[in-house]
């Protein structure tokens, strides 16, 4: 299969999964207990018989359930995703504002689960049945235990109010008005607690993940056949099972990158950071149901979208897939 | 079983897992009777710390006994667990082995439906559905089904697509017998072993995702569970950390207990698959 193919028919299969997914959104959005536009009218502080009516027509309340449900596929195919009365702003706009600072904490996140995992799985990997290997073992069956709110609460409690090295909450210093450099080392330094508290579950399974897939590969004859050949240790390692063990890990972290994202409503609530997955939880205390289900297509598209590279990144490291026929 | 016995007891760490099961289900079903006053009961002084006379863990802000909470809390967790996980599987085990079993288009419309479940942010998906229906316990144990079915199905369908084409199940359907009988009698029975061990690990799941819900507040607000202490008690850490300790050890200690006992399971049960799930 050509590399071009094999991109139109994944690109195609993501599409149908996300005109799925508006699809369930719609119904999820006409299953509200209540007349939406009375949810909505409420919102928006005025609620008499002919605002209703009104309402009801503007958003097509009153037609037949298909047609309602393709004005809505209307509005998504043009990135209308409608209105939040809570926020007074286009639903798009409120969840691209807050985009970038869940972007910054999921991919700090992912960068250092994936570098540290990988790292500790191998090192106990090379070294099985040793005293690192059991630490190391030990320590991700703990994190991958521990749920990820307390684990957020105590690393706090720890770090910013006993020791009092790290800030609390929030994304910057308030108030402080800083800029350039002394900006990012002020978010940075805010970025530290959060980005642990997500980190280190997947730094668990990536750990375990990288651990196994290494002990499995390095049973694998070609490996006998390398050392067999005379390569340096090192080369046999890093060439041949280091190249051939990351497979699992890949696919895997790709599947949950897109993940992370929608992963982030309880982290980023714990840590006051000001992302979306903060105002997924905040829609749901304001029952701003628009609100939150375009929080919820636009991360299910991310996962379709991460998942589609993850795909890509694979064919290109995968030394039995041929791309380039 | 004996058999099975000696190959789980070889895996310390799960003989100690269950130790800790065992416990947390004993505490669970005794709550009632060691704490027999509502653990919403206002008991004490307020935010008495532990090893206080009678609250050996300490009073939350409203003076209610934290130790009472969570050996209450214990039912929420184990019910809500256990209830989800068994649903789930169920799920699972129903679109997995109808798509194993009868294959070609059935199994490419079974599994791009698994697919688009397994796409969806699971998490947000929970809290909108339990959002929408409002939160009970029932409708918690519905959200958190209906976000883990997936990785059954999966394995399910794998199951079956291999038990099929072997030689009992051939001779099953020559000597006519119906597809529910096979699939019921024959196929199923062989793959139960790494669908407990599955199983047992999304009972560990489904705590955590209850612990979560309950602590952002969108668990069963008549019941006191470990996520909702600890969720409550959020903003008062600088002042009473016992209250958030306490609980959330509970959680990650049933947890790891539960994670213990699959993969003792998993190396009792099957040998042959014990890499792969510990993977």
């Amino acid at each position: 299969m050509s590399r071009l193919r094999y991109v139109l028919i994944r690109l195609l299969q993501g599409i149908g999964i996300i005109l799925a997914i508006v699809v369930l959104n719609f119904f999820l959005l006409r299953a509200v207990p209540g007349d939406p536009a009375l949810a909505m009218a409420g919102e928006a502080g005025a609620a008499d018989a002919e605002y209703l009516q009104q309402m009801r027509e503007d958003w097509g309340l009153d037609r037949p359930i298909l047609e309602q449900l393709a004005i809505y596929l209307e509005g998504v195919v043009t990135l209308d995703f409608g209105y939040s009365y809570r926020f007074g702003a286009p639903v798009l706009e409120i969840i691209m504002e807050r985009l970038p600072s869940t972007l910054l904490l999921t991919t700090a996140a992912f960068f250092f689960a994936l570098i540290v995992g990988v790292l500790l799985g191998t090192i106990a990997a090379l070294k099985v049945g040793s005293w690192v290997d059991t630490i190391v073992t030990v320590v991700a069956l703990a994190f991958y235990a521990a749920p990820i709110f307390w684990f957020g609460l105590m690393s706090i409690l720890l770090f910013a109010v006993v020791l009092d090295w790290l800030p609390p909450v929030g994304y910057q210093t308030i108030g402080a008005e800083y800029t350039g450099f002394r900006h990012f080392l002020d978010v940075a330094h805010h970025l530290i607690l959060p980005t642990l508290t997500l980190g280190l579950f997947y730094t668990a399974i990536y750990a375990r993940l990288a651990r196994a897939s290494i002990l499995e590969v390095m049973r694998m004859e070609f490996i006998t056949a390398a050392r067999a050949k005379g390569l340096r240790e090192h080369r046999v390692v890093i060439v041949h099972i280091l190249r051939n063990a990351i497979l699992p890990v890949i696919s895997m972290a790709g599947f949950q990158a897109g993940h992370l994202v929608g992963g982030t409503v309880i982290i980023e609530t714990i840590f006051a950071w000001p992302g979306i997955g903060r105002l997924a939880f905040e829609a749901v205390l304001g029952r701003d149901y628009t609100l939150l289900l375009g929080v919820f297509l636009l991360t299910s598209a991310m996962v379709v979208v991460f998942n589609l590279i993850t795909d890509l990144i694979y064919a290109q490291v995968d030394p039995r897939i041929e791309v380039h026929s | 079983m004996k058999e099975f016995w000696e190959r789980y007891k070889r895996n310390k760490g799960a003989v100690i897992g269950l130790y800790v099961v065992v416990f947390v289900v004993l505490v669970a079903i005794l709550a009632p009777i060691l704490f027999s006053a509502s653990p919403w009961e206002l008991a004490g002084r307020p935010f008495l710390p532990p090893m206080s006379p009678k609250f050996l863990l300490g009073t939350d802000m409203l003076g209610r006994d934290i130790l009472a909470g969570l050996a209450h809390g214990a039912r929420v967790s184990l019910i809500v667990g256990i209830a989800s996980a068994l649903a789930s599987t169920t799920i699972g085990i129903l679109v997995g082995g109808i798509a194993g079993y009868y294959g070609g288009r059935i199994d490419d419309a079974l599994m791009r439906f698994t697919e688009l479940f397994q796409t969806i942010p699971s998490f947000i998906l929970a809290i909108v559905l339990v959002a929408i229906l409002n939160p009970t316990i029932y409708s918690v144990v519905l959200a958190i089904a209906i976000i883990s079915w997936p990785p059954v199905a999966r394995l399910v369908r794998g199951e079956f697509l291999s038990l099929r084409e072997r030689e009992f199940v051939m001779a099953s359907i020559v000597i006519g017998q119906s597809d529910m009988r096979i699939i019921f009698t024959q196929i199923l029975p062989n793959a139960m072993g790494p669908i407990i061990v599955m199983a047992s690990l999304m009972v560990a799941g489904a705590i955590l995702l209850e612990g979560s819900l309950s602590f952002l507040g969108f668990g069963d607000p008549e019941m006191m569970s470990w996520g909702f202490m600890i969720g409550s008690s959020r903003n008062l850490i600088r002042v009473a950390w016992w209250m958030s300790l306490f609980p959330g050890l509970a959680i990650f200690v049933t947890v790891l207990a539960l994670n213990l006992v699959g993969e003792g399971l998993t190396d009792a049960l099957n040998p042959r698959l014990a890499r792969e799930v510990k993977a």
